[in-house]
């Protein structure tokens, strides 16, 4: 039989405003814990994979040297952002298939909230000229740019973002984990002022210093392991056509009602041997509420315009046909750039959400990344 | 904040500097394009040839910035950034007149007109009554 890879372990620091600790620190105890929660011994874990924005985070060599790892067969750095985690966990499942490697460490580690804000740097590339000089000049706008059209083309409205915000903030209350906790309703939300307009503040992620990680071993090895495996069952990364000049140019897309999701969902599906009807829980990464609502359809989990009439019946939470962001998302646990995405996953299809633990949680979708290109996985349990 | 010319995108803004917009069309497939790049994004083949477009089009997406999110663009809050659709193809980001509470919406018509600051010129664009 084909060999088949799964995540075993997942870990975290606490999510804070001021860490006053070294990313190095923060990546190396997040992954630390991941191994331990897999039960696998360090000198096991022979690859180290993790991504970062205009280097605001440490590079693989520099974990593996504080974490004393022995050997390392895969070290993998890459400059990308939300639209790693999926892709990095698909690669280490496919390095750990191919024997590359027995157990690969996935992290994300930033002072994302008291160091540089990847909001709003200003990234290098040739399509920052057009952008910085008018006042376009953070994701946010990217996102919500995007968001306008879709809401245009839909006929969706306020009630359909804030309706994802609501649906995840219930799901926040009981993640301790969750950096805004606080209930949030409709009438709160349409009261509070626009950021940048059709966004509020509670349609946008929130920043935090922190880390985590998640571990990808064999399936064989994993089930030896302390906790049940979540079947690494298909991944999938894609840049649709002109991707653009660097990460926030977004000029020559076509169709901003539509991002990655939309350009793998089928190849996602085949590769798992499931189709969206099959689908009991997803993880979607959630920069902003908008893409959300793009990711349930591209991943056809509504149909066209559908999506926000779906979360504002309560589609998406815990007792709903397919809970969302089971966590409270990054809109509501904390922007660790989709790898707490993977780790929800990881800890819901395992049935380990604890009190945010939902019943069906054998098949999940989760997603990395918001516009023109991302990543996605689906995890299984392991039948 | 000054735009980062570079090799590619000379002839752009010093075009806007003389209030004229100038896109790249590929001298393979006729296309035209933004923003200015060494190869055409649709057939991939390079040379392209400068031609001068008449500045008017559509609001394809657009956002309004209530918070301003960096300290250049605070006396500036709220004002409209949009993606417009120019009438030959090709989509530029550019702010829009006035501050978006009448007129200014998705499919709105636009027309061009040329800010000049102090050391380059920006394009942006007015709603057609």
């Amino acid at each position: 039989m084909t060999p088949r890879a799964a995540v075993t372990g997942v870990g975290y620091t606490a999510f804070t405003r001021r860490s006053e600790r070294s990313v190095l620190d923060l990546a190396a105890e997040a992954c630390a814990a991941a191994i331990e929660d897999a039960g696998l011994d360090r000198a096991e874990v022979d690859g180290v994979a993790s991504f970062m924005v205009m280097h605001d985070s440490v590079p693989c060599q520099a974990v593996a040297t504080v974490l004393g790892l022995p050997s390392q067969r895969l070290l993998l750095d890459v400059d990308l952002g939300g639209q790693a985690p999926c892709y990095l966990v698909g690669l280490a499942a496919a390095a750990v298939k191919a024997g590359m490697a027995r157990n690969v460490v996935v992290f994300r580690a930033m002072n994302g909230r008291s160091g540089g804000r990847v909001g709003t740097m200003q990234f290098d590339g040739m399509g920052a000229q057009y952008r910085y000089p008018l006042g376009y000049d953070a994701y946010l706008m990217y996102v919500a740019m995007w968001a306008s059209r879709f809401l245009y083309e839909t006929g969706g409205g306020p009630e359909d973002l804030g309706a994802v915000a609501i649906a995840q903030r219930a799901y926040a209350e009981r993640n301790a984990r969750a950096v805004r906790r606080e209930p949030l309703d409709l009438a709160a939300y349409l009261e509070a002022p626009y950021v940048v307009e059709p966004f509020r503040a509670a349609d946008c992620t929130i920043e935090v210093d922190g880390a985590c990680a998640v571990v990808v071993s064999s399936l064989d090895r994993a089930r030896d392991l302390r906790h049940p495996p979540a079947v690494v069952a298909a991944s999938a990364y894609r840049a649709g056509p002109r991707p653009g000049l660097d990460i926030g140019d977004h000029l020559l897309w076509g169709d901003y009602t539509r991002n990655y999701t939309s350009l793998l969902a089928a190849d996602l599906y085949e590769k798992a041997g499931v189709g969206p009807r099959d689908v009991q829980l997803a993880e979607i990464y959630d920069c902003f509420s908008s893409t959300v609502l793009i990711g349930l359809e591209g991943l056809g989990l509504c149909g066209r315009g559908e999506a926000g009439a779906f979360v504002r019946s309560g589609g998406t939470a815990a007792d709903g046909p397919l809970p969302v962001n089971t966590h409270g998302g990054l809109l509501a646990e904390g922007y660790l750039h989709g790898m707490n995405t993977v780790a929800e996953a990881a800890l819901q299809v395992q049935g380990r959400g604890g009190d945010r633990q939902v019943v069906r949680h054998d098949v999940c979708a989760v997603t990395s990344g918001a516009l023109m290109d991302g990543s996605a996985l689906i995890l299984t349990a392991d039948r | 904040m000054l735009p980062l010319v570079d090799l590619e995108s000379r002839g752009y803004w010093d075009a806007l500097r003389r209030h004229r917009i100038v896109l790249q069309r590929c001298d393979a497939c006729a296309r035209l394009r933004f923003p200015p790049m060494p190869g055409c994004p649709y057939c991939g083949r390079r040379g392209h040839t400068e031609v001068e477009v008449r500045g008017r089009g559509r609001i394809y997406a657009m956002v309004r910035v209530h918070r301003a999110l960096t300290p250049a663009m605070v006396g500036e809050v709220p004002y409209v950034v949009a993606v417009v659709e120019l009438d030959e193809g090709p989509r530029v980001i550019a702010r829009i007149d006035g501050d978006g509470s009448a007129g200014t919406h998705i499919d709105a018509a636009v027309s061009a007109r040329f800010v000049d600051h102090d050391d380059w010129t920006e394009l942006r664009f007015e709603v057609v009554a």
